[in-house]
């Protein structure tokens, strides 16, 4: 079977201008993924996971190497392709799940979590119906739905963030410390979601600080090293 | 081994031609350089705006952003270039156009919002009048139609409609604005130009503008090109960022990449200089 990624000899490194510095970040990066597959990134604070997550979101742009993404259309490099197409992408099949949120003023919680859905072309009725319904999945109080995130407290605002990340399936789905800060609820929540989410073929790559959150969705590890070579751990 | 993507960057990958977007640009614009006398304002500038799409241009005074933004509005004619809206019944090089089409065109098919009210509207009319004016060049003559019509794009502007008859000189910058952007949607546009929309205005306000914006981009996916020089503005705002500095394009990319991974070492300095 074709895997939904494949990512060959990555390497990325930063350019500090100011500096005339050049900061290694990883190099020689590759692995196949494949759908319903979830892999865990480990290694110490720094070694690079959250720039690799970055990097294949193209938030970060890659040095060299490729990054070869199956979609119906085709395969694309996304280490090259060009930006619309990764906005596109971005739209319809690759999500990022941070545990921020980018709150906008004047914008309802039920709005934000529903946004996706709108762009994706559900109607208006049908989205806000299925926000509402994430937003109690998470445990965000019924009274808040209306109200402006921007006045939240960290733990609920995450939580609309990840009821917004996570309310259209993608194919392959980049999570970046989802749990960090969660209540027990929530986080019992996001698992069953992404138990849910893996099960309808859904690709993962996480990093979590507490990887026994997500332990009986894990199917394989990569151990990121500050020596930048990866090894590949069967689990 | 792999080409560099400019001179004086990083070494990064060079991107490849678009592959899934199968959508042609709205905009096409290549190859604009403009100088006034020694000063050379824009040089061998190419963009690209697709449907929907938001594109910032950002860079300090003098960057030639302002300018590439009035040639995109037809106010101005570069030395040389090529400009082309992918339009029913609209071919060719529009720089080619003479006056009276060029009228036509961005009255009918691009809207503007300039940084001075000023510019944009007539300060001793009403503001009702002043988005009027824009449905009467392209033909409406019915006053019922008029009022109605001006009402809609004042209503889709956030613009409180008991005011509606009040002169923009009576008015909050804020509520200029707003009228600005009225007269500038009232035709439902194909592109909406935006030259420093917020700039002067108070933080409050700013953030109430720009949500609207926001908003009209979401229900009518109004393709945009937003210029300033405050980078929160365009995070906010666009989908992709390009980076200009005297009269060139020094670097472009998708907004979130500009600003977290800047490679020019001018986007460097411009990044981090933000508070």
């Amino acid at each position: 079977m074709t895997p939904v990624l494949q990512v060959q000899n990555l390497c990325k490194h930063f350019e500090m201008h100011h500096l005339g510095q050049r900061l290694m970040a990883f190099e020689g990066i590759s692995f196949d993924l494949h759908a319903g597959e979830f892999l865990l990134l480990r290694g110490p604070n720094g070694v690079g996971k959250s720039t690799l997550l970055r990097t294949l979101y193209r938030s970060y742009l890659p040095r060299a190497g490729h990054i070869l993404y199956h979609t119906t259309e085709g395969r694309v490099d996304l280490a090259r392709a060009a930006d619309v197409d990764i906005a596109l992408l971005r739209r319809r099949e690759i999500g990022f799940v941070t545990q921020f949120l980018i709150a906008r003023p004047r914008v309802a919680a039920e709005d934000i979590v529903a946004e996706p859905l709108r762009r994706a072309g559900v109607a208006a009725a049908d989205a806000l119906k299925e926000a509402r319904r994430w937003l109690d999945e998470f445990g965000v109080k019924r009274d808040l739905w209306r109200a402006y995130p921007t006045t939240f407290s960290g733990g609920e605002q995450q939580k609309v963030n990840l009821a917004r990340a996570l309310i259209l399936p993608q194919r392959l789905l980049l999570l970046d410390e989802p749990t960090a800060s969660l209540d027990v609820g929530a986080r019992a929540a996001l698992v069953r979601r992404l138990g849910d989410l893996k099960a309808q073929g859904v690709a993962m790559i996480g990093v979590f600080h507490h990887p026994g959150d997500v332990a009986d969705l894990i199917d394989r590890e990569i151990e990121l090293t500050t020596s930048e070579v990866c090894e590949d751990v069967a689990v | 081994m792999v080409p560099e993507r400019t001179v004086g960057m990083t070494q990064t990958l060079s991107l490849l031609p678009p592959q899934l977007m199968t959508t042609p640009p709205l905009l096409t614009m290549t190859g604009v350089s403009r100088r006034y006398g020694d000063v050379v304002a824009l040089h061998d500038v190419s963009a690209l705006v697709y449907p929907g799409e938001v594109l910032g241009i950002v860079g300090e005074s003098g960057s030639g952003k302002s300018t590439l933004l009035r040639m995109m509005n037809l106010e101005d004619t570069p030395d040389t270039g090529d400009y082309r809206l992918a339009l029913p019944d609209l071919a060719g090089n529009l720089f080619g156009l003479d006056r009276f089409a060029r009228r036509m065109l961005c009255a009918t098919r691009i809207g503007i919002v300039y940084q001075n009210p000023h510019q944009g509207l007539l300060m001793q009319h009403t503001s009702s009048g002043n988005v009027a004016e824009r449905l009467l060049i392209a033909g409406e003559r019915s006053f019922a139609s008029l009022r109605a019509r001006g009402r809609t794009a004042l209503e889709a502007s956030e613009f409180p409609l008991d005011r509606m008859d009040a002169r923009p000189i009576e008015l909050s910058g804020g509520m200029q604005q707003r009228v600005q952007l009225a007269k500038a949607i009232a035709l439902e546009p194909a592109l909406l130009l935006l030259d420093e929309p917020t700039t002067g205005l108070d933080v409050s306000v700013q953030a109430l503008v720009l949500d609207t914006l926001k908003r009209l981009q979401r229900d009518g996916a109004i393709t945009m090109v937003i210029v300033s020089h405050d980078l929160g503005v365009i995070r906010t705002m666009a989908d992709r960022v390009m980076v200009m500095r005297r009269g060139r394009v020094v670097e472009q990319g998708l907004s979130d990449q500009i600003f977290q991974d800047p490679q020019h070492e001018y986007t460097q300095q411009l990044v981090h200089a933000k508070l």
